[in-house]
């Protein structure tokens, strides 16, 4: 299936939820609302001509516009397509659905995101930090972010 | 006699309390024991936590992020795409041509920039002598885990036959930064072609010297067959890639089913675990999947150096790489998987965002999923043939 | 070795040969705990191997503090590691060194200017003894750091007091 029918396929679906798309690019990508991507990466994974399998990749952005994204690259290894899907949220609001339950893959993806990159994920059954130590200040990854001087003692620039 | 007792009944609701055979009642609970960051068997700096009932296993959550050094906010701070390869070959340390070379495709796809063909032949060889060397380690490790000490000093004994051919091209023996942006640091020196067929006939036979010693011996697969199963339906859902994939029978390779460069022209196979002597999805498939990957990448070296052809490697480096503002996600075949880089440029020198996706980190999330009911040293034999790299992990 | 030090203390003719002696046996036996963090621990692994073989010098590794005299840090030692560092550190027995391998455990290495998680050297938590340059250093430089560490060990004094 190519982009654009997977991407006629969502719209008469799931109508609204659909933002936007850009299906020239080299890697066409659908934007999708961040509510509302569970629902669309579940009909994705079950239904059996599109069959997206496998998450390749779930990265968290920051758009250094006062959004933060997520990036979802899906593939299927039966029927051999992928996609990207695209969710943004504001900064000091940022909510996305979680696809955790869809993937198991994506519960370690979304607490590096939510760990470097601040971003929630609802739903998600245990989101806690993952690389950084619990009681880290600040979500590294963010452009604004400025390194904290000392932690526990030892001095954290050089 | 035994003597009978008849419990209160508040006994009755605690699921603590034991009766033995010979009537007492005995009380067990449930043990949290730190499978530390420094330990002998979990390759580097992991944290397991293991909930136990006396040696069985009930859970592990494992506890990564000993090691993250920041590879993705250097990235965005370097001047320079060309920059970025070395960190990207600290990520995988074993491994580290197929990590610049997977950094180099993002980048070339995100410019559209086509390098030569004695490039990609180059970069074939080398990434498939790396991943040789790369599974020499895995293989030798795995079986001191078992206990095996002869395995390991024979794999290291070949493994530096290849540190060796690299070193004479690029003078590095682990970190090479060797593939750049549109062709790669050195051509080959003139002895290589030679000494690289050499290594070819000389590591077959050291291979059934492998498999005599160690992958058919009885106490081996005695302790890896028919532990830690991963079903495919599982790994599919955890995206699991590389050995892991194939070794539960879910014929799936980057290089053929993604293809880049010029693998699709050279002939080769994909190496499937069939559950030889056990469950398919055990551990002694992934042991078995990454033995005959090293004997496919024997073939591929050697008919990528018969077909060598001239050229200069250093044509297509681009001057300054500023790609125009896009993005790529690109995916390559290492030894451990699948390793992608989602890479947004938004036109200026310096990437706007560089994601590592590595296959050692999504391998590892499956632990939990298969080693529930294994005992501690079949959980040792879990973790050896997942086959991470803490570097990757955490990046 | 309390007793020795409390007669000894102040006659150092008479202690040279028994000096000779100990430090001789430590410093051709110095256990080393298997402790390999990063990229340099393939290096340290590669110089226990046979083309290298870190053994004939008598550096056998341990996998528990308690037994080993030598830790060799090797690789890059990040924030969230350094408390456990401290703590393994701890457990040594004395007389113990430290040998700080690669960059990263000297000064930071490659990520000293953005690894907001890298601390920047090992000498910030524990004592080093010898540093051992390079990313990574061939397994030789490892041998050669272990043989500077060697010279340090022959010469100490037990009449006066160990670090």
């Amino acid at each position: 299936m190519n982009p654009s029918e997977i991407h006629e396929r969502l719209t008469s679906t799931f109508g609204a939820a659909v933002v936007d798309a850009k299906l020239d690019a080299a890697q066409p990508w659908i934007q999708i609302a961040p509510d509302k991507i569970d629902q669309v990466c579940q009909f994705l994974a079950r239904e059996d001509d599109l069959a997206f399998d496998y998450l390749m990749c779930l990265s968290g952005v920051d758009y250094n516009n006062g959004t933060l994204g997520v990036v979802y690259h899906l593939s299927s290894i039966r029927h051999r397509h992928k996609i990207v899907l695209k969710a943004s949220c504001a900064k000091d609001a940022p909510h996305v659905a979680s696809v955790s339950l869809i993937w198991g893959t994506a519960d370690w993806h979304e607490r590096e995101a939510f760990d470097l990159m601040g971003i929630i994920f609802d739903g998600h059954p245990d989101l806690r930090r993952i690389l950084l130590p619990a009681d880290w200040e600040g979500h590294p990854l963010r452009k604004d972010y400025k390194v904290q001087e000392f932690y526990n003692g030892m001095r954290v620039p050089y | 006699m035994p003597e009978t007792r008849i419990l209160p009944t508040e006994y009755v609701t605690d699921p603590n309390l034991r009766v033995t055979s010979s009537g007492k009642t005995i009380r067990s609970e449930e043990m949290i024991i730190n499978m530390g960051p420094q330990h002998p068997s979990t390759h580097g700096v992991l944290r397991l936590e293991l909930v136990l009932d006396g040696e069985i296993v009930m859970d592990v959550i494992p506890h990564i992020g000993y090691l993250h050094r920041c590879f993705e906010k250097h990235a965005e701070h370097m001047t320079n795409y060309q920059q970025v390869i070395p960190y990207a070959d600290r990520m995988d340390y074993l491994a580290s041509m197929n990590n610049d070379w997977a950094y180099a495709l993002a980048v070339e796809r995100l410019m559209k920039i086509e390098v030569p063909e004695r490039v990609e032949y180059i970069r074939i060889i080398m990434a498939e002598l790396q991943r040789i060397a790369s599974h020499l380690v895995a293989l030798g490790t795995f079986g001191i885990d078992m206990g095996a000490f002869t395995p390991f000093l024979w794999m290291f004994r070949d493994r530096e036959k290849i540190l060796d051919l690299f070193e004479m091209t690029c003078g590095a023996r682990l970190l090479y930064n060797y593939v750049w942006v549109g062709g790669v640091s050195h051509d080959l020196p003139s002895q290589f072609v030679d000494q690289a067929k050499a290594f070819c006939r000389y590591l077959k036979p050291k291979i059934k010297e492998y498999n005599d010693l160690l992958t058919y011996n009885e106490i081996f697969v005695r302790r890896t067959a028919n532990v830690g199963v991963l079903p495919a339906d599982v790994a599919i859902n955890y995206a699991c890639s590389g050995p892991m994939l194939r070794g539960s029978g879910v014929n799936w390779d980057l290089r053929r089913d993604d293809p880049y460069s010029l693998y699709h022209t050279l002939e080769w196979e994909v190496q499937v675990g069939k559950g030889e002597v056990g469950t398919v999805g055990d551990c002694w498939d992934r042991f078995i999947v990454k033995v005959r990957e090293m004997e496919e990448s024997l073939r591929i070296i050697e008919q990528a150096l018969d077909r060598l052809p001239e050229g200069n490697v250093q044509s297509a480096i681009p001057k300054r790489i500023r790609p125009e503002a896009g993005e790529i996600y690109v995916r390559t075949e290492t030894p451990r998987g699948e390793l992608g880089f989602y890479i947004i440029s938004d036109g200026t020198a310096s990437p706007s965002r560089v994601k590592a996706r590595g296959p050692a980190f999504v391998n590892l999330s499956v632990i939990s999923e298969i080693s529930k009911g294994a005992m501690i040293a079949d959980l040792v034999a879990i973790v050896g043939s997942i086959d991470i790299v803490l570097g990757e992990v955490d990046r | 070795m309390g007793i020795l030090d409390l007669k000894l203390e102040n006659s150092n003719i008479i202690v040279t040969s028994v000096d000779r002696l100990l430090n001789w046996a430590r410093l051709s036996s110095l256990y080393q705990m298997q402790f390999g963090l990063a990229c340099c621990a393939i290096e340290m692994m590669a110089a226990s191997a046979s083309n290298f073989d870190i053994m004939r010098f008598g550096v056998i590794p341990r996998a528990t503090p308690r037994q080993a005299d030598v830790m060799i840090v090797a690789g890059t030692v990040t924030i969230k590691m350094a408390s456990r560092i401290k703590r393994l550190y701890d457990q040594m027995a004395e007389p113990r060194y430290v040998l700080s391998m690669g960059s990263c455990s000297n000064c930071g290495g490659p990520y000293w200017e953005h690894g907001y998680h890298v601390l920047k050297g090992v000498d910030r938590v524990i004592p080093v003894d010898v540093y051992i340059p390079g990313c990574p250093p061939r397994p030789e430089a490892l041998l050669e750091g272990l043989m500077k560490l060697q010279e340090k060990v022959r010469k100490e004094s037990i009449a006066k007091k160990s670090a």
